[in-house]
């Protein structure tokens, strides 16, 4: 297990060095920024100025050693718009996003996989074809006219909800969360909703799907004949074998929320991390674009290490000792 | 002689879109209590069929029709789900084809056998556990206490199938059935468990329902035989009467078929054709396309009639 452990830390340390020669060379690559950050009229002394004082004069490869060697002591740059360390913005930021990523996964799993058992159990009900024809709509609506949708009918024309911010907060762990109190709670909603909708289709049809499979094995054949109730077979024998592709699949949903939930966060104005990376590349602001990149690329490889860590939870067919 | 089990022309059927399929079309048999009848045919035949039956297991769209399945002063095919399910595992137990299927990959041996125990009887978890060890040692599998802990990938495929017969045992059932369950396993582990099943039913008096597509299984296992055919039944009898001297010519054929039964260097023989169609079975004797003895009045369908004393054939023309 340790040794599996050590192994996958070297693999991420090795996925982060080339992705940061990537998102580098890339960000590199596109636009200048100090024709974005100095006014039009600025003279020639200020503009080299200016260039120098952001470390644009040097040729690339030393930028990119210096942008190593800062980031291994755990500096990534300061925004060239904010003038802050640019971990520190995204650091700023990302509690408003982690929550509304997790309310919306939490949503998911929480409507998604009762309904999708259910339809997987009775697939030619009346009430299965209704569920799976709802999961359509939910996976074909576009993020943005569905946010837009809500407010129209739940802020301004039912006014139950708030349209637009994170509404109160409250710390915990040093930080600031909507969930926590009653007014961020009913400004989280909405959002979170809107990000779920896609979710919970998707967990529907994958739990559907398994449950169909695996209700023909002949274990759970078996497991009928052995006289268990209908209820130990659904939710022991069937279940356990069908959390393995849905904890796939909301991992990586998780992860992919939390990089590009910018579409919601721009509709309800929540000051996540998508609103602060869209800023970014308008103005070209590279340390904020290289860290936010950084953080997005460490946060999948943890996701995807706690989801197969999970597997071997739920499957003790998957030996992590044996392969990487 | 007590009888097990007396199943009355069953007629199982399924509704599909293309027509209903008649798999099981008025079966009849009896097994008495302590003995092995062999029910055998060819893919298709109708034996898994009948088999899910007794155990009240068959899915939509098929559903018991017709016909009655008595067991302890009981008809099955009338008993609601929770009635049966109190029977299933308990009083009946099942047996599958392929050992590598039929056990949970993600439960530990322990968890599924206690909850077999704990679903038909109120003992405490450890009892239950007790139990299980001693239903695995009874079918020869050692260290038993350490092997509850395992999970069914850890077992070899003949050893899962232990398992699997240690898991039908625990309640001492009256009736297993078993739906192939040595055809997945090499010969050499075929031999074993048929040993081991013989001895087993032998001394706990449970009477089993053997169901296979191999003649050479049922001559050493089975006391009584049931051939059959397109959901019926078409010939039964004390298996070595049927072996030595067939009556029905599907029978003959199935006996002629066997490798070790042909001539080295001539060509293997085979029943001609093919097995019907379920969706559209040939007017009169199902067997008729493909029979050497087919004659004007097989197009009426014949009945399963005492053709011998204790031999009953489902034939116009028997081999007499």
């Amino acid at each position: 297990m340790s040794l599996y452990l050590l192994r996958r830390l070297i693999q991420a340390i090795g996925v982060m060095a080339v992705m940061s020669l990537i998102v580098f060379l890339g960000v590199f690559a596109i636009g200048d920024p100090v024709e974005m950050l100095i006014s039009p009229d600025a003279d020639q002394i200020e503009r080299e100025r200016a260039v120098i004082a952001l470390g644009l004069d040097k040729p690339l490869w030393m930028q990119y050693l210096l942008f190593l060697s800062n980031a291994l002591s755990g500096d990534l740059g300061r925004s060239f718009v904010f003038n802050e360390p640019a971990l520190q913005l995204i650091m700023g930021r990302m509690p408003a996003t982690l929550e509304l990523a997790l309310g919306a996964t939490f949503m998911a799993i929480i409507i998604g996989l009762p309904l999708g058992l259910y339809a997987g159990l009775r697939p030619n009900g009346a009430t299965s074809k209704a569920i799976m024809a709802v999961s359509i709509l939910g996976f074909s609506l576009p993020t943005f006219w569905v946010g837009l949708m809500l407010i129209m009918v739940f802020a301004v024309q039912l006014g139950w909800l708030p349209s637009s911010g994170r509404g109160e907060t409250a710390m915990l762990f040093g930080v600031p969360w909507s969930f926590l109190t009653w007014d961020g709670l009913t400004h989280l909603i909405m959002p979170a909703t809107n990000l779920a909708l896609f979710k919970i289709s998707l967990v529907i049809r994958l739990t559907r799907a398994g449950v169909r499979e695996t209700m023909l094995m002949d274990y759970v054949k078996f497991a009928r004949a052995k006289g268990l109730s209908p209820s130990r077979v659904t939710f022991v024998h069937v279940f356990k074998n069908i959390l393995i592709p849905v904890v796939t699949v909301v991992g990586l949903e998780l992860g992919s929320t939390i990089a590009f939930s910018v579409v919601t966060e721009s509709v309800f104005a929540w000051p996540g991390m998508g609103k602060l990376i869209i800023d970014s590349i308008n103005v070209l602001d590279r340390p904020v674009i290289v860290a936010y990149l950084m953080t997005i690329v460490l946060m999948f490889i943890t996701i995807n290490l706690i989801v197969d860590l999970t597997y071997s939870f739920l499957d003790p067919r998957v030996r992590l000792e044996a392969k990487g | 002689m007590s009888l097990t089990l007396e199943v009355r022309d069953l007629r199982t059927h399924f509704f599909t879109r293309a027509g209903v399929v008649k798999a099981v079309d008025g079966v009849s048999f009896t097994v008495a209590r302590g003995k092995v009848l062999g029910l055998v045919g060819e893919s298709g035949s109708g034996k898994t069929v009948t088999g899910f039956s007794i155990l009240g297991m068959v899915d939509a769209p098929g559903r018991i029709t017709g016909g009655s399945i008595w067991f302890q002063g009981r008809d099955l095919a009338n008993l609601s789900e929770e009635e049966m399910r109190h029977l299933r595992g308990n009083r009946i137990a099942m047996i599958f084809q392929d050992p590598m299927m039929t056990l949970n990959p993600v439960l530990r041996i322990d968890t599924q056998m206690i909850e077999t125990v704990q679903a038909h009887e109120k003992v405490s978890r450890e009892e239950a556990r007790q139990r299980s060890r001693d239903a695995l040692g009874m079918v020869g599998i050692g260290s038993p206490d350490e092997r509850l802990k395992s999970y069914p990938h850890q077992f070899s495929g003949g050893m899962r199938q232990r398992v699997a017969i240690a898991i039908a045992l625990l309640h001492r059932p009256d009736l297993i059935v078993a739906d192939e369950p040595t055809t997945a396993l090499d010969v050499t582990i075929q031999g074993q468990i048929l040993a081991e099943v013989q001895k087993l039913a032998a001394n706990t008096g449970t009477s089993l329902i053997w169901i296979t597509h191999d003649l050479s299984v049922v001559a050493g296992l089975a006391d009584d035989i049931a051939v059959m055919y397109a959901g019926r039944v078409v010939e039964h009898g004390l298996v070595e009467e049927v072996l030595d001297r067939p009556l029905h010519p599907y029978t003959h054929g199935l006996i002629g078929s066997v490798p070790s039964r042909n001539k080295r260097g001539e060509p293997l023989r085979q029943i001609p054709g093919m097995t019907p169609s379920m969706l559209a079975l040939p007017q009169g004797c199902a067997f008729r396309a493909r029979c050497p003895r087919a004659g004007e009045e097989c197009l009426i369908e014949p009945e399963l009639r005492t053709i011998l004393p204790g031999r009953e054939a489902r034939c116009h023309r028997p081999h007499l």
